[in-house]
């Protein structure tokens, strides 16, 4: 008899302990009577639980976690190999776990339940279906799989929300130009949003997916080359990548001809090297052609020139790999999920102070609060909430009254929020609003391209605004001095947004107004109230 | 580091890597990570094989190589640790274990340790956010970390370091 265990290689299981707990099962287990056959899989994304150890029972798969080296002697003679429910770490069968049952996974099906290497695992697990859909719908006409994914509703899922499937269609209109007659479907995976992590996670637990995605990509609008953009942060991921190409291209995924269809793609892992702009399409671009990640103007849109000159889809890695499915199950049934414009699903990430971090998929049009206290628990430390920080460094702080607004695009721009990638960051009452301002500039001025002035200069400047203003406040400089540094910084944030180039500067303020606007009475002057009159007095006028 | 850097000049080891990749379409960075994989950093003579290799100018390769924050014209120490600056990290008490590291260690970002063993560097997310705060050493990520979880790292990692002479 042997039994299989599966324990992710996942880079959140692995930075809490994954990898020795494997060498203590393999060392434990050596001698004994019952063969284990341990499976490293994708993590399930229940990163409070990580390392999550399973056992295929009879029953299904059973879970403890998480594990640390010292439980796995007693895991070991308490009955975890037949799935015995005698020891504290014990969780009951896995997909019954309340954060995993509750959520909709279409995207994330597969993740944390495969090999994510084996592409065996990924054929049994309904792997490649949306590909020979895709092939058949493409005999009759490409038009066809670019119908299918602007009927599905997919939007960008890497922040801006621009509709795939029209994006698509510009590339498949497009005409490739000069000797080269090329076109491009470049991944996005800089994922550079701090508080975010589903592009990891998609790579690490089901990169053929990813891959699926990507060839789909190319025979909808004829290109045959792909790259994969991938942020230096993330080496697990690029080894998970690499070895699942590898694969693809010897089982004939990838390459001059596709299962025997005379289509042809090639795909490449590129990887970047630390700078949050090569997230922003054209600074990628740049980068991907060996150059500094400057912004470039638009237009031309990438669709039509991009990479090298030449037409090119640059996507999300949500994005892509949920291509798969919408071609597998059908556009009408990825539409059935959401709300208003907000088709699908998203994965959202939650993250900070939160007690049970990790990744929830679920349709558009749930609350935060609803997210944060059902599935997160709380904080971490147990203390009150004092504010959510959505969509990445470029995103709002929202205050508890704000906590009720649906998750989705068009309910979040109508208060000044972005849903972004989906990254949902919790701080608890220990954190000062005011340094959460400061680092939004901060972070503009180390990661800003430098191309054009509002961001450089005026990130800087709002770092230095904001010290005057903490320096005014401790010195209690005159009010009058606290109200002119106030308005220099509105006036610099509106600076921001209407004259940069890119999204970089013209969101960075969002972050820094939404503290000003919803943490006021927090924001420099924490028990100035003499201050807060001033500047309500001033505002009203 | 690669045997073969030793067998033969770094000057011809960089030449090798900039002639196997530099017909790749956007060849610079795969040449630069290929160069910085070996010497653990970006040695000043690459600059002009580079260059040459590709027909661009020094100043457009320099200018490349100082755009991003991965690559190093200096020699770093034996352990690289970046520390995360992001902000769910920072909504789990990062800015008091940035300070306990660089007191720890007696360096701040961008500077080596006298002994040379450890690199102290800033990064915005090492996408771990869901048990920050995290730290990378190498290629390794850590969560959930304290300054007493910290001290005993760098000392296993000097340990390490003492008695095999590799790295981790
Ligand atoms: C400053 C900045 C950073 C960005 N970072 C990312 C990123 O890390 N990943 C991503 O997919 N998109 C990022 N974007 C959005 C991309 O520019 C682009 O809209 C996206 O990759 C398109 O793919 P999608 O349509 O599938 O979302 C960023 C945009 C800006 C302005
Ligand atoms: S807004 Fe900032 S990042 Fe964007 S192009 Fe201008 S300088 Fe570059
Ligand atoms: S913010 Fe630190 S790991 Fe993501």
């Amino acid at each position: 008899m042997s039994t299989t265990l599966y324990l992710p290689m996942d880079t959140t299981a692995i930075a809490m302990g994954a990898d020795d707990v494997a060498k203590a099962i393999v060392f434990q287990t050596k001698e004994s009577s019952e063969k284990v056959n341990l499976i490293r899989n994708g993590s399930r994304g229940m990163f409070y639980l990580e390392p999550l150890l399973e056992v295929e029972t009879p029953q299904g798969r059973v879970a403890y976690g998480p594990v640390s080296v010292d439980d796995v002697e007693s895991l070991l003679t308490q009955g975890m190999l037949t799935g015995n429910a005698d020891h504290p770490l014990y969780l009951g069968l896995t997909e019954n776990i309340p954060y995993l049952a509750k959520q909709q996974r279409l995207t994330f099906k597969r993740a944390g339940i495969i090999n994510p290497v084996s592409i065996d695992d990924y054929i049994t697990h309904d792997g490649f279906v949306g590909l020979n859909n895709a092939l058949t719908l493409l005999a009759e006409d490409q038009q066809n799989i670019v119908d299918e994914i602007k009927t599905s509703g997919l939007r960008g899922r890497g922040g801006a929300a621009f509709p795939t499937g029209i994006k698509w269609q510009t590339v498949l209109d497009a005409k490739p130009t000069g000797a080269e007659q090329q076109k491009y479907i470049v991944c996005n995976a800089d994922e550079g949003d701090s508080g975010t992590f589903s592009d990891r996670l998609l790579m690490e637990a089901d990169p053929f997916s990813l891959i699926e995605g990507m060839i789909i990509a190319g025979l909808a609008v004829g290109a045959t080359q792909g790259y994969i953009y991938l942020r230096s942060e993330y080496p697990q991921a690029q080894l998970i990548l690499e070895q699942a190409i590898a694969t693809a291209y010897q089982q004939q995924y990838l390459g001059d001809n596709i299962q025997g269809s005379g289509h042809k793609f090639d795909l490449e892992v590129r990887i970047g090297a630390g700078a949050y702009i090569c997230g922003e399409e054209t600074s990628l671009l740049e980068s991907l052609e060996g150059k500094r990640g400057l912004v470039r103007a638009k237009p031309p849109l990438p669709a039509i020139e991009g990479l090298f000159g030449q037409p090119t889809i640059v996507n999300n890695v949500i994005s892509l790999a949920t291509v798969p499915i919408i071609l597998a199950k059908g556009a009408q049934y990825y539409q059935d999920f959401g709300v208003g414009r907000s088709r699908g699903t998203l994965p959202f990430q939650l993250a900070g102070n939160i007690k049970q971090g990790g990744l929830v998929e679920l349709a558009f049009g749930t609350t935060l609060a609803d997210i944060v206290n059902d599935f997160g628990a709380g904080t971490y430390t147990g203390e009150p909430i004092k504010a959510i920080q959505v969509g990445g460094p470029l995103g709002a702080y929202l205050p508890e009254q704000q906590w009720h607004t649906a998750l989705d695009y068009e309910a979040f721009s109508a208060i000044s929020a972005v849903l972004g990638h989906g990254g949902i960051v919790v701080f608890d009452n220990s954190i000062s609003m005011t340094e959460q301002a400061r680092f939004a500039m901060e972070f503009c001025t180390a990661e800003s391209c430098g191309k054009c002035t509002p961001c450089r200069i005026g990130s800087t400047r709002g770092v230095e605004v904001i010290d005057n203003m903490i320096a005014a406040h401790q010195n209690q400089s005159p009010t009058e001095q606290s109200v002119a540094l106030n308005e220099l910084l509105v006036d610099l944030c509106d600076t921001m947004i209407d004259g940069s180039l890119c999204a970089m500067g013209s969101m960075t303020p969002i972050p820094v107004k939404s503290v000003m606007t919803h943490f006021a009475d927090d924001f420099i002057t924490d028990n100035s109230t003499q201050y807060h009159e001033k500047v309500t007095a001033k505002e009203q006028k | 580091m690669n045997t073969n850097a030793k067998a033969q000049s770094p000057e011809q080891t960089i030449k090798n890597l900039v002639d196997n990749k530099k017909d790749l379409p956007g060849a610079l960075l795969p040449i630069l990570h290929d160069i910085q994989h070996q010497f653990g950093f970006i040695p000043k003579s690459a600059l002009a094989i580079i260059a040459q290799g590709l027909q661009q100018t020094e100043a457009e390769i320099y200018g490349v190589i100082t755009f991003y924050a991965h690559f190093h014209l200096e020699q770093p120490g034996r352990h690289t640790i970046e520390i995360c600056r992001g902000e769910a990290c920072q909504a789990m008490g990062s800015k008091a274990l940035e300070q306990a590291v660089k007191n720890q260690l007696g360096i701040d970002y961008g500077q080596t340790s006298a002994n040379k063993n450890f690199t102290l560097e800033p990064v915005y997310c090492l996408g771990n956010c869901a048990c920050s705060p995290s730290i990378k050493v190498g290629v390794k990520t850590y969560g959930r970390m304290t300054s007493s979880k910290f001290s005993e790292l760098t000392e296993t990692l000097s340990l390490y370091q003492l008695n095999l002479g590799e790295e981790l």
